[in-house]
């Protein structure tokens, strides 16, 4: 391999090219992004750079520069050509390479017929943040669809702002998903903790506003008046320029543990990557940082002739009203949960997550600590198939 | 210097904060039997390093698991890019004693 191209500027692709260049790669490493920013990290963007607390969110180090990466910021990827091996790229070039990483990522999903209304925003970009936090100013009302972890992040930042919020919610407990319904409850209540409405078992029927949004309408014909509204309904994977390139695409660009997509020289990375998972033994498309920064190890080692699973068990954490919650595993509809220390009331906890004897799953609330010890026992694959 | 506890009171394994100086320092003790005192809040973002896993002479943030040598307060990868700050620790009549000072050393 002579040339290695990197698509996506974010932090897979870039924790890509460093592993490339630790594990040996001299080669050509050119970096493609689409957006015109030097990679940032995103989780801040809802928490302390919302916040206005820190702004130094850039993912690039002095070290960097030692590894010699061709960077073409501002530029998409169109297509991938497998059999003459190029890139078609928007500023008009073609890039020939023997390796490509596709680490393009996800976008915000937003509600039908919203986009472009002003007040009405996602969040994923820097350029979301900026513009958002330019709407949350003291006494401003904010509505946020879905109470997922983004939306409860900028549910909390905005309360901290000083803005008056309401959360809505279509599924009857937020995170019942992820982390089963009583669990659930418990994050629900840090809204009530902070007096932040939480409206749960409906979903928004349309946003109503002439040139700015001014109330949210819900499917039961109730109307919560909104300045500012934020839509955080989940992500799609960035993979639609890959169509016809031969690649199989699911719910992202399908690969095995190492990686390894049906292409020869070809791997896919992070948030864009529906990976099998030795610890899942499922295909799965993890949205958490964690696997956006292990994944690379093992997707580079692949690109270099040494394909070896990625193992770790899934692990994301999120800040919301000062608590620091931390979840690793996965639950799955029968498991059990139980509580091993501390008191959910306390909002400081650990809980356990069981299938019979078998521990699967560990969420922590203010409990780092124990829950780093506690995540150890994950660390190997205990799921049977 | 500042005064921590007595080292009967911290049992190897163990880590303690210490939050009367600010920014707050961690003072660990390792299974070997060494102390090394070091900044407690991670370089990379908020994280509580005494609250983190230790392993020989180093600490795994509980955050995003950068690993630090108490050491020298090197980051052993990302996403930690600084080093945390090293203190002198010195032990008399059983107590632990760290030697603290603004300026790094
Ligand atoms: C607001 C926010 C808060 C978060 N908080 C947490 C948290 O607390 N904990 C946690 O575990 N995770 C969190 N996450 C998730 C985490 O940030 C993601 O998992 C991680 O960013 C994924 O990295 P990635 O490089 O795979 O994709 P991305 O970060 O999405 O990067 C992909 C990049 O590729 C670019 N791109 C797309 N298409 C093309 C193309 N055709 N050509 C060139 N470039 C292209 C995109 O513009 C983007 O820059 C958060 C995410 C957001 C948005
Ligand atoms: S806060 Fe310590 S590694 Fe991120």
């Amino acid at each position: 391999m002579r040339t290695a191209a990197v698509v996506g500027a974010s932090l897979a692709g870039l924790s890509t090219a460093r592993a490339l260049r630790q594990q040996g790669f001299d080669g050509r490493l050119v970096i493609v992004g689409d957006e015109p920013h030097r990679p940032y990290d995103r989780p801040p963007l809802s928490k302390e750079f919302l916040a206005g607390k820190s702004s130094d969110i850039g993912l690039r180090t002095p070290d960097d520069e030692a590894l010699d990466f061709d960077w073409r910021l501002g530029t998409r990827a169109l297509s991938l050509h497998p059999r003459d091996r190029s890139l078609q790229l928007s500023n008009g070039q073609t890039l020939r390479c023997d390796g490509v990483v596709i680490a393009t990522g996800a976008r915000a999903r937003w509600l039908p017929g919203t986009e472009g209304v002003n007040g009405v925003h996602v969040l994923r970009t820097l350029d979301d943040a900026i513009r958002l936090r330019s709407e949350l100013v003291p006494g401003a009302q904010l509505v946020v669809v879905g109470a997922g972890f983004i939306g409860a992040e900028v549910a909390s930042t905005a309360r901290y702002l000083g803005a008056d919020v309401t959360v809505i919610e279509t599924e009857s407990v937020p995170l019942a998903r992820q982390l089963g319904s009583e669990m659930g409850l418990v994050c629900a209540g840090l809204h009530a903790d902070h007096g932040v409405r939480l409206i749960t078992d409906v979903p928004v029927k349309r946003i109503l506003g002439a040139s700015r949004v001014r109330c949210v309408e819900l499917a039961d014909g109730r109307q919560i008046p909104a300045d500012v509204v934020v839509v955080g309904i989940g992500a799609t994977p960035n993979f639609e320029w890959l169509a016809g390139s031969g690649l199989q695409l699911a719910d992202g660009v399908v690969t095995d543990a190492a990686c390894a997509t049906g292409l020869p020289e070809v791997v896919a990375v992070g948030d864009v990557a529906a990976s099998y998972s030795v610890y899942l033994h499922d295909r799965h498309r993890a949205e958490h940082w964690t696997n956006a920064l292990e994944q690379p190890l093992t997707a580079a080692a692949t690109l270099l002739g040494e394909p070896r699973p990625h193992l770790s068990a899934p692990y994301f954490w999120s800040d919301q009203y000062g608590v620091r919650i931390q979840f690793a595993g996965r639950r799955r509809e029968g498991d059990t949960v139980r509580v091993i220390e501390g008191n959910t009331d306390q909002r400081s906890f650990l809980a356990v997550y069981e299938r019979g004897d078998l521990l699967v799953g560990v969420l922590g609330m203010n409990q780092p600590k124990l829950f780093s010890r506690w995540r150890r026992q994950l660390a190997r694959p205990v799921l049977a198939p | 210097m500042i005064e921590v506890c007595r080292v009967a009171e911290l049992p190897p394994g163990e880590a303690v904060r210490v939050a009367t100086v600010d920014p707050p320092i961690a003072v660990f003790h390792t299974e070997g039997g060494e102390l090394y005192a070091v900044d407690d809040t991670c370089t990379h973002q908020d994280a509580s390093l005494a609250d983190g896993w230790l392993e020989g002479c180093t600490v795994e943030c509980p955050l995003h698991a950068s690993c630090f040598d108490l050491r020298t307060g090197q980051p052993s990868g990302p996403p930690a890019t600084k080093p945390i700050r090293t203190y002198p620790v010195i032990v008399e009549d059983g107590v632990i004693r760290v030697a603290y000072s603004e300026v790094a050393c």
